[in-house]
């Protein structure tokens, strides 16, 4: 039986204007241009956050970093507090903030390859860690402020009405585009993805590709953190907990499979925009949050039947 | 024998070095002693079966999770499955039940667990979703239902429940009994046709397709046992806080899948057993004891216990790291 195979990037972006234009016919004033940009902002830093997720998932071995949701908490708090409301300390802050980031997604990549320790398990831990770091860090006061230059960059809009945050997504697109398509790493992920030994006897050195890997995971979410944080203006102890299952669920949703070898960081965009256009819409609707709940789990559920599905045991 | 020769220890290191699980008995021995030396009443009958009760739920739980992962999957949607039934069953006992309206709501409940593990199950094994998405996506399904049939915590069980959890049966605690009965299950389960099948399943989906074991069947039969197993969790935690709580699994989810890994049980699948989750989920809790026991200042207590937690987690692996660089 022949199928009409249409790539999952395609098929994400076209439920993507299809959710769009359903919002607007069942409740006008949902489609319009201000809303609009509000969406792809908020889809912007899932956006960011699943660019890690993409990258370790595509790596195979059961690649996954839950350690997101605490490391984008812990990479805003620091540079709220590093910052402290000053221009000239933003970039400072943020640099360490990337660091530490890094750092923890290094440990995560260390435990992997050096221990063996599955993927889940390992971010998982870590995940619990840094929320623990962040307690000792800050020991429950929130001090700080967020540098106006932030808000600028981030938030206000530069020109018709498109806020900053936007251009460092379409940015970390094209980045992501060379450094998946067009370097040596890229060429190496995929290939680990797709078969860890044959990568190993190709002469891939596959721990020092992985551990890079989680180590760009964690920077990313550090990053998600710092964009997040210019958006909020204000920092909680969970920040950053509801974006550690979305961006898995934006990376499968974007079409990249979870068994890894295969996917772009395109599928992931298109998929963090349907997923956040699928809870602005139940937001708009009013619903309560029970239904909300459950309309957008089985809607989550339907877009897996599109093209998240495993091979058949019988060829 | 006075002297063991010298290949037999070897031989014993090397056994005790392979079973991840035999690590998890030593970390639940060093839980124990340290929890005995900062807590002297820790051995009283009283006290013991306080801590059993309150291990309990996550003990059913990772029970559960168990099964799903010895089968090649992994369950995300337990949580949720726990919290809907709590509700479901403190909705349906209403104020003031009956014997039999109780037991009614009980079935109830472990029928609506059911139901969620077959939901799971024929996405996962049917139509061949992917577990770790598919259970993510239907845990909004589960909570979601869990808020419609009850908003907000509230509802009160009937004392004779809450009497029931509490209780000694044959002088030892009836939550002991529980815990005996589902080792006992396991073990019977395992010794089955069933049992050799689930291992099949998860360690070589191929080749036990190729070898005419149901693969499909038994993974789906995974599902609908976590998704009973989270029910009697539910069905513990009513009995325990004494309400209905919407949220009340939402933390669980995670908490059991390290228990399982703790327990020695790898998430490869096809390996693994409860006993050594049930242990996991003793140690999880003996190391908040131990915290909260040392006097460990507050905003340290979540770093200290995670860092043990991690260390527990990666201690076999860095076994596995020392062995290799010995050999």
């Amino acid at each position: 039986m022949k199928r009409l195979k249409l790539s999952p990037v395609v098929i994400a972006l076209l439920l993507a204007i299809g959710l769009f234009v359903l919002g607007g016919l069942v409740h006008p004033g949902f489609a319009n241009y201000s809303l609009a940009i509000n969406i792809l902002r908020l889809a912007a830093f899932l956006g960011v956050v699943a660019a890690g997720q993409t990258l370790v998932i595509i790596g195979g071995g059961e690649g996954i970093d839950l350690s997101v949701g605490s490391v984008i908490t812990l990479g805003a708090i620091l540079v709220y507090q590093i910052a402290n409301g000053s221009d000239q300390m933003v970039l400072p802050a943020l640099l360490v903030a990337l660091a530490v980031g890094a750092g923890i997604g290094a440990i995560n990549g260390l435990g992997i390859t050096l221990l063996r320790i599955p993927p889940l398990v390992m971010t998982l831990g870590m995940a619990g860690v840094v929320q623990g770091l962040i307690l000792v860090v800050t020991q429950g006061k929130l001090t700080g402020a967020t540098a106006p230059i932030m808000v600028t960059l981030i938030t206000s809009p530069l020109a018709f009405e498109i806020p900053g945050v936007l251009l460092v997504w379409l940015l970390l697109g094209f980045v992501m585009w060379v450094l998946l398509e067009r370097t040596v790493y890229g060429k190496q992920l995929f290939a680990i993805g797709v078969n860890r030994t044959t990568a190993k006897l190709s002469g891939v050195r596959v721990p020092a590709v992985l551990v890079l890997t989680y180590a760009l995971s964690g920077l990313l979410a550090a990053l998600g953190g710092f964009v997040l944080l210019g958006y909020t203006q204000r920092v909680f102890l969970n920040l950053g907990a509801d974006y550690t299952l979305p961006s898995v669920a934006a990376v499968v949703v974007g079409g990249t499979i979870l068994a890894g070898g295969q996917g772009s960081y395109f599928g992931t965009m298109a998929g963090a925009l349907v997923l956040t256009l699928l809870s602005s819409l139940l937001t708009t609707l009013l619903l309560p949050e029970s239904v909300r709940q459950i309309v957008f789990g089985a809607t989550l559920l339907l877009l897996l039947s599109a093209y998240g599905r495993q091979q058949r045991l019988r060829n | 024998m006075i002297r063991i020769p010298i290949a037999n220890t070897i031989q014993l290191q090397r056994i005790a070095l392979r079973q991840s699980y035999l690590f998890a008995l030593l970390l639940l021995i060093i839980a124990v002693a340290v929890n005995a030396a900062l807590q002297p009443d820790f051995f009283r009958p009283g006290v013991l079966s306080d801590n059993l009760q309150s291990f309990l739920p996550l003990m059913l739980l990772a029970a559960g999770q168990t099964i799903v992962i010895i089968g090649g999957g992994v369950d995300l949607s337990v949580g949720a499955i726990v919290s809907l039934v709590d509700v479901v069953v403190v909705r349906a006992m209403g104020n003031s039940p009956s014997a039999s309206q109780v037991l009614l709501a009980i079935a109830l409940g472990l029928a609506s667990g059911v139901l969620a593990g077959v939901v799971n199950g024929i996405c996962v094994a049917y139509l061949r979703f992917q577990p770790i998405v598919t259970t993510f996506a239907s845990s909004f399904v589960f909570s979601g239902t869990a808020l419609l049939v009850m908003s907000s915590p509230g509802g009160n069980v009937p004392p004779s429940l809450v009497d029931a959890y509490q209780a000694n049966l044959l002088g030892l605690p009836v939550v002991l009994w529980v815990i005996a009965a589902v080792l006992v299950l396991w073990n019977f389960l395992r010794s089955t046709r069933y049992g050799r099948y689930l291992y099949a399943v998860g360690g070589q989906s191929m080749s036990a397709y190729v070898t005419g074991v149901p693969v499909s069947l038994v993974r789906l039969s995974t599902y609908m046992l976590s998704g009973l197993m989270a029910a009697l969790t539910a069905v513990a935690l009513v009995m325990s806080t004494n309400t209905g709580d919407p949220l009340i699994g939402a933390p669980m989810t995670l908490e059991s899948i390290v228990a399982v890994v703790l327990g020695g049980t790898r998430l490869r699948g096809g390996q693994g057993g409860v006993a050594g989750s049930l242990i996991g989920v003793i140690i999880l809790s003996l190391i908040l004891n131990i915290i909260s026991f040392a006097n460990v200042p507050t905003w340290w207590q979540t770093l200290v216990n995670a860092l043990i937690v991690l260390l527990a987690l990666t201690g076999p692996g860095i076994v596995a790291l020392v062995r290799r660089k010995l050999s």
